[in-house]
């Protein structure tokens, strides 16, 4: 039979001037652990967020990423002519090529300056993005020399306001609205008419394209592709690709996994030595409760939940701690395009859970020693102690 | 209660039936370095029920050594203590716990109550370890403070109660599980005459009208007066 919770918690909470310390440290190391695995969470959401699950996008063969694709404007044709390309109510097909070009932008702040995705899309590539909204300005028009940007690109860069212009190589660009992609990875972008993009970068040819069919008839579409010999072209979902696009978040989890563990260690002392000085100043309690017919596994028990409740608490201090920066707007670089990538801080229920979790798992570990050396305690001289 | 006099005779421990302890031969060597201290040696002695016994006899004279032997919490290095048909030397350390729970109830010098749990709470952790429901242990907790005159100090904590308060409180927590041995170690030595006075008085009615026997060490020859036997002991033998 366990000592009563009501005991373990009443423990914890009247020693609070010695527990208080601990349980901040404990709640420091919690709330680094949640905002590095939001940053996590927020990359990997802004790639699982992208793409239409209609819609089928082609790279080169052997490409894993759009930016190392080539399509030439001659496969784009035959393309073009697919039957099972759903058509818009002009009775045109949803087909766009696109064509990606990294470019060098000041970053607001005289921080430096960082790769822009610039994404060259066909009149119809807005139509195959839903989740795309303008937020401000109108569309591009193509010969013009005019870009939409990313509401929130346009926030951590300089001249990028709707009526600004900025200069890329010899080129003046033109700013004529602002557009949201809805969390999604498109936010890390400026887009543009295609063929402006080829011809004023210079690209011969496209970097991708993308498609909508009914998704009953990607096999057959796949199976077209792929038996053409003249398209020497990949064919997978969109969204399938830009899920697979979160290699820049393995090294955030990383570093957000190594910094957690190397201040949780400073945290399991901290906790350790909160719980020996509460096994030391009650050893006539451990005695006492043994006397009564408590078992060692009990006081063991006991004393493993004090250091669970007290790292609990400093849990929820941590998760409260971290809370602010919950979709606050940030950047790193996107390791596969090399670019700038904007993405939010996603505190989701689940981190919040595993902050938790790591809090707890903190408090044990921290509490073990102590507790095994509680429930060894020799009664009699327990029964002694002043 | 019984009034409060030492010289009203506690009822006679009843010889018919067997005694609740039977020690035989019972030694406990402590090893100090490389000395052995002979604490108990080779003692025999019988215990009967309603039996108010109490222990004295200088420091180190081995009295508290005796008691938690008989109590459960030590073992001694050779010879038997049976208390109540069960040989409790061959226990195991968890069975012992039980066996502790079930047949032995302590009160200590210093009270030993938890200081975060309230005269209710500190009662009832016994029963905590019994298969009684939570109605059935609040009844036991209740009848057992009644006993002790604290039932009107349920939700105190011990340190809103005067010591002698918190010993009633610390008796009733032997009480509750109803164990037939009930061991107390100095209680009076941390109290006024008066509560003193009182704590003595509950647990020579203990003997008397609840028919418990109770084993109490003591320095005191006025605490000793309310016992029904007197035993001494010096150098780790009974005096004779």
């Amino acid at each position: 039979m366990a000592l009563p919770l009501r005991y373990n918690v009443r423990s914890v909470l009247i020693r609070w001037r010695s527990t208080l310390s601990t349980i901040f440290g404990i709640g420091l190391v919690v709330a680094v652990y949640i905002m590095m695995q939001s940053l996590a969470v927020g990359l990997e959401q802004s790639s699982a967020n992208t793409g239409d699950p209609r819609n089928l996008l082609l790279v080169r063969k052997g490409s894993t990423a759009e930016t190392s694709s080539q399509v030439t404007r001659e496969q784009f044709k035959l393309l073009q002519y697919l039957p099972d390309i759903e058509k818009d109510e002009k009775g045109d097909p949803l087909i766009s090529a696109d064509t990606l070009i990294l470019i060098s932008l000041p970053r607001k702040g005289g921080q430096g300056e960082a790769n822009i995705l610039v994404r060259g899309v066909s009149k119809l590539g807005m139509q195959l993005r839903p989740q795309v909204g303008l937020t401000q300005g109108r569309m591009f028009e193509g010969g013009r020399r005019e870009v939409v940007v990313s509401q929130k690109l346009a926030e951590r860069f300089e001249n990028l306001g709707v009526g600004e212009s900025f200069k890329t190589g010899p080129h003046q660009l033109q700013v004529v609205g602002w557009f949201d992609g809805n969390k999604s990875a498109f936010d890390s972008e400026i887009w543009m008419d295609s063929d402006d993009a080829r011809s004023l970068f210079d690209r011969e040819h496209y970097s991708s394209v993308l498609l909508r069919a009914d998704p009953t008839l990607w096999g057959s579409v796949t199976n077209r592709v792929e038996s053409d010999k003249r398209l020497s072209l990949s064919v997978l979902p969109e969204t399938k690709y830009y899920s697979s696009q979160t290699a820049t978040a393995t090294p955030i989890r990383f570093l957000g996994n190594f910094l957690a563990t190397a201040m949780s260690i400073g945290a399991i002392f901290a906790a350790m030595n909160t719980m020996y000085a509460s096994v030391g100043s009650r050893t006539r309690e451990v005695g006492t409760l043994r006397v009564l017919g408590f078992r060692r596994r009990a006081i063991l028990i006991g004393f493993l939940l004090e250091g669970a409740i007290l790292a609990f608490l400093g849990g929820i201090i941590g998760c409260l701690l971290s809370l602010p920066i919950n979709h606050f707007s940030t950047g790193t670089l996107n390791f596969q395009t090399f670019s700038e990538v904007v993405f939010d801080f996603n505190i989701t229920p689940h981190l919040i859970f595993k902050g938790l979790v790591f809090a707890v798992t903190v408090g044990l570990i921290g509490s073990l020693m102590p507790a095994i050396r509680a429930s060894r305690l020799p009664v009699i001289a327990s029964l002694k102690s002043l | 209660m019984r009034p409060n006099d030492p010289s009203v005779p506690v009822n006679s421990a009843d010889s018919s039936e067997p005694p609740v302890v039977r020690i035989k031969e019972l030694s406990k060597i402590y090893q100090q370095g490389e000395i052995n201290v002979t604490a108990l040696n080779r003692i025999s002695l019988d215990i009967a029920r309603r039996e108010f016994l109490t222990l004295m006899g200088p420091s180190g004279s081995g009295k508290s050594t005796l008691l938690h032997i008989i109590a459960g919490v030590d073992r001694p290095t050779t010879g038997h203590c049976v208390v109540q048909g069960v040989e409790v030397t061959g226990l195991s350390e968890s069975q012992l716990a039980d066996w502790r729970n079930q047949n032995v109830g302590f009160v200590f010098q210093t009270f030993n109550l938890l200081p975060v749990l309230t005269a209710f709470e500190n009662v009832e952790l016994p029963l905590l370890l019994t298969r009684l429901t939570s109605k059935q242990r609040k009844k036991q907790v209740l009848t057992a403070l009644e006993l002790v005159g604290l039932a009107d100090r349920t939700s105190h904590l011990p340190r809103q109660l005067s010591g002698g308060q918190e010993q009633r409180v610390a008796i009733a927590r032997a009480l509750v599980t109803d164990p037939q041995l009930i061991v107390a170690d100095e209680p009076t030595g941390n109290l006024d005459s008066n509560s003193a006075h009182e704590v003595l008085d509950i647990l020579r009615s203990l003997c008397s009208d609840a028919g418990k026997t109770v084993i109490m060490v003591t320095h005191d020859p006025k605490a000793a007066a309310f016992g029904s036997r007197n035993v001494h002991l010096e150098k780790g033998e009974l005096a004779p």
